[in-house]
């Protein structure tokens, strides 16, 4: 690693100046995390008990789904991954974040957006574009949020010591040109007052749903995993020539998938997609091939702590990449396009890949920022356990049935009534991972509130301490100073100094 | 990747293909698409929907139906058919053998054992496929050597797929079918049926409103979830049903002086379905429409 982080005072003060910005967004994405899970296992219910919301509009599949869709990337992946990013930014600089009051402003009103635009979905004024579906207002205080975060990633990572930039650098840094690119395209063209007539709209959904989902979230998670991993794992980072070429395919040829192979459009779309998912597998290879020759041989025993977290979530981003490329070859997509495994391919890289690898590292940074051990360690290992079997559980049923239904769909001696029904019963045991995901998230959440609770209530004596003590107002002020910004954190070494 | 400079570069360079590629260049292609011209039709494709349906469609988006049902068919090929719909004076019998003697004709030489196959049961009974394949000579040839003795015969393109094969559709969809969605959901997930061509499958109001209020009722193994809530059950008006008050098989009716009445919400969306019928030859999706014979 190139940050050889000997200073261990101005790595406090780095640590301290993420402090709020981190818990405004980390809290925010564990809530969102939980309510997510809690709505795709309410849309789930509508395939055990078809009338049970017959009568409620709120929770009907079609707006459950969608909302638990996008609480789990709007609210969760992204915030989380960006509070991850952040962090890795100021340690890699070894300055302390840049604008820290920015980040927590951005992090406000992003919750809020998600806030507004789950909320619009499940009272039907959702825009009806898959992954696009908030509308305006609540797309607009996203994107708003994103920009700020983005500004104060930008300044930390100007402000760095060491020129040269580590690989994490380039992932996590072409992740936000990936993110503010697609995202105001998107929604400028679809969700302004004159969208493009027709199947426009279809393809330019699915070049922001591929390239936020696939493409977005791989730079974000391996550029995490990147950080993490050769820490965790006491080696550096295998080849970084390596990891180049795997960033440059990833960006090149990642960006052109996502049209479906059977989509209504002219033809070469499709074709393109195809042609540009086989050449992607090169970055995905690759990318496992330098994961695991760093991981390789590490003598890291970790029974659930944060290096499980992203193992786990490195191995699943490969082989749910490659799952998610095997749709674009026309072959394969004549049995899998419109059934449940497409649907399990995205919740594995919501869940298994991105969900995983900001657990582990939200569960890493956070007794550092907060300079406490986690109130419940315990129930970190629960998380992982129940997260990594809720992920398997959730998601290979759905794979199975979706390619068994597609079997069934090709055939069509077999009634479709025979082709939905064989998919009932994987969805029902994919419930039960759906069940275990929410009992480990639930950990992660209460983890989280536990140490937001007891740093607040450690502020609030202070404040007490100090009011109550006016001369001794230098100490309180010491005291302070390690709980509110890097500034006053060298404020003090001044003072001791002197 | 020594600066950040460079990384940039590489970013805004890749993203800026893509955007390229799959934003600027489909708008370019189909974002100033126009209505077009049916086959063998002075009808333009596709028909500007009825306002209620246009209203439907919003109840369609509002209750994320597009989440279980695609409204887009695939096709695999296209086939060239003959189909045989008068004899004319000619006899059964007669007819096999002077086809045998057909065989002989080079365009038909290889495909003999399928065309003849196609008799070995046959009763003579009008209308029937003689030839279904890819040769488009082999029907021209067909038909040019049987008008002459007084037979009728019809060519026929016509397209195959296991999504047509289950009446889903008459051909593949293409970009032109969408022209008047706003937003466009085509779906990517068959938890139901597409709906491509449900107006032709299921024109009847009654059926799509029944289905809606209790799915069951009309499709007895469907896992559709129940839009009660688009329904108004009240009671009746001096024991008298009112008149858009749907109709019950008796198990699935409500108490006796009870009605169920659909909100206007439902009867737009019934209309947007009955306005999803793609069922219209164009030039790059042709087929041979057919009226009565199937």
């Amino acid at each position: 690693m190139k940050t050889d982080e000997t200073n261990s005072c101005s790595l406090t003060g780095i640590d301290a100046s993420c402090r709020v910005p981190l818990l405004a967004l980390f809290g925010g994405a564990a809530l969102w995390l939980v309510l997510g899970l809690l709505l795709g296992l309410a849309a789930a219910m509508s395939f055990h008990k078809p009338d049970l919301f017959a009568d409620c509009p709120l929770l009907g599949y079609g707006r459950a789904q969608a909302a638990a869709n996008d609480l789990l990337l709007y609210g969760f992946a992204l915030p989380a991954a960006l509070g991850v990013m952040l962090w890795i930014f100021a340690r890699l600089s070894q300055a302390p974040l840049a604008l820290p009051i920015v980040p927590v402003v951005a992090a406000n009103l992003w919750h809020l957006g998600v806030l507004l635009g789950t909320a619009a979905i499940l009272l039907g004024d959702s825009s009806g574009h898959a992954w696009l579906e908030y509308p305006r207002a609540a797309a607009a205080l996203i994107f708003a949020a994103f920009m700020l975060l983005a500004v104060s990633a930008a300044a930390t990572l100007g402000f760095r010591a060491e020129r040269e930039l580590y690989p994490s650098h380039w992932f996590l840094f072409a992740a936000l040109l990936w993110f503010a690119w697609t995202y105001s395209t998107a929604n400028l063209l679809l969700l302004s007052g004159h969208p493009p007539r027709g199947v426009v709209q279809a393809i330019i959904g699915w070049w922001f749903a591929n390239n936020l989902l696939f493409v977005g979230l791989a730079l974000l998670g391996i550029g995490s995993a990147f950080y993490f991993l050769p820490k965790l794992a006491g080696q550096p980072l295998a080849s970084s020539g390596f990891t180049l070429f795997a960033f440059l395919t990833l960006v090149f040829f990642g960006s052109w998938c996502g049209i479906p192979q059977s989509a209504p459009v002219p033809a070469w779309l499709p074709a393109i997609s195809a042609f540009a998912a086989m050449l992607s597998l090169i970055p995905v290879l690759a990318l496992a091939l330098v994961a695991w020759n760093t991981i390789r041989g590490a003598g890291c025993a970790c029974f659930g702590g944060p290096f499980c977290f992203i193992r786990f979530g490195t191995l699943s981003f490969v082989l749910s990449a490659l799952l998610y490329l095997s749709e674009f070859c026309p072959r394969y997509s004549r049995v899998l396009d419109f059934t449940w495994f497409g649907f399990g391919v995205t919740q594995w890289q919501l869940l298994g890949f991105a969900g995983m690898i900001l657990c582990g590292a939200i569960y890493e940074i956070l007794p550092r920022v907060m300079e406490k051990a986690l109130p419940y360690p315990k129930l970190a290992r629960v998380n992982f356990y129940a997260c990594a079997l809720g992920v398997l559980l959730y998601v290979i049923p759905l794979l199975i049935g979706g390619v068994e239904q597609g079997m069934k769909l090709r055939d069509p001696n077999v009634a479709f009534a025979n082709a939905s029904g064989v998919a009932l019963i994987f969805l029902r045991v994919s419930t039960t991972g759906q069940l275990l995901l929410l009992l480990g998230s639930l950990c992660l959440l209460l983890n989280i509130l536990t140490l937001t609770v007891q740093w607040k209530l450690g502020l609030l004596k202070t404040v007490i301490a100090a009011v109550q003590a006016p001369l001794e107002r230098e100490s309180a002020s010491a005291v302070l100073g390690g709980a509110e910004s890097a500034s006053a954190a060298l404020r003090r070494d001044k003072e001791v100094k002197a | 990747m020594k600066t950040g400079g460079t990384v940039f570069l590489a970013a805004f360079v890749a993203l800026g293909a893509s955007w390229f590629g799959l934003v600027r260049g489909p708008l370019h292609q189909l974002g100033g698409a126009q209505q077009t011209v049916i086959l063998q039709s002075t009808d333009n494709w596709p028909p500007q929907r009825t306002g209620e349906a246009t209203l439907g469609l919003q109840v369609y988006r509002k209750y994320g139906c597009a989440a279980c049902h695609t409204e887009q068919v695939r096709q695999t090929g296209m086939a060239n058919e003959l189909a045989l719909t008068s004899l004319g004076t000619q006899k059964a019998a007669d007819f096999k053998d002077f086809l045998k003697s057909l065989m002989v004709v080079p365009a038909l030489m290889n495909d003999s054992n399928t065309i003849l196959g196609k008799l070995a049961g046959w009763n003579g009974s009008v209308p029937m496929t003689l030839y279904s394949g890819d040769d488009s000579t082999v029907v021209s040839t067909l038909a040019d050597k049987l008008k002459p003795v007084g037979v009728k015969t019809e060519a026929l393109v016509v397209a195959r797929g296991a999504d047509l094969a289950r009446g889903w559709g008459v051909r593949q969809s293409v970009a032109a079918d969408y022209l008047y969605d706003e937003p466009v959901q085509l779906g990517s997930l068959r938890a139901g049926p597409d709906l491509t061509l449900i107006g032709v499958r299921h024109p009847d109001a009654d059926w799509q409103l029944q289905h809606l209020y209790a799915p069951r009722s009309q499709v007895p193994d469907s896992t559709m979830p129940a839009f009660r809530f688009l329904f108004e059950v009240r009671k009746k008006v001096a024991g008298q049903s009112a008149p858009g008050a749907l109709v019950w098989k008796p198990e699935f009716a409500p108490a006796a002086d009870l009605e169920v009445v659909p909100t206007l919400e439902a009867r737009q969306l019934v209309a947007y379905l009955a306005s999803l019928k793609a069922n219209a030859p164009l030039y790059e999706a042709p087929f041979t429409p057919v009226t009565a014979a199937k």
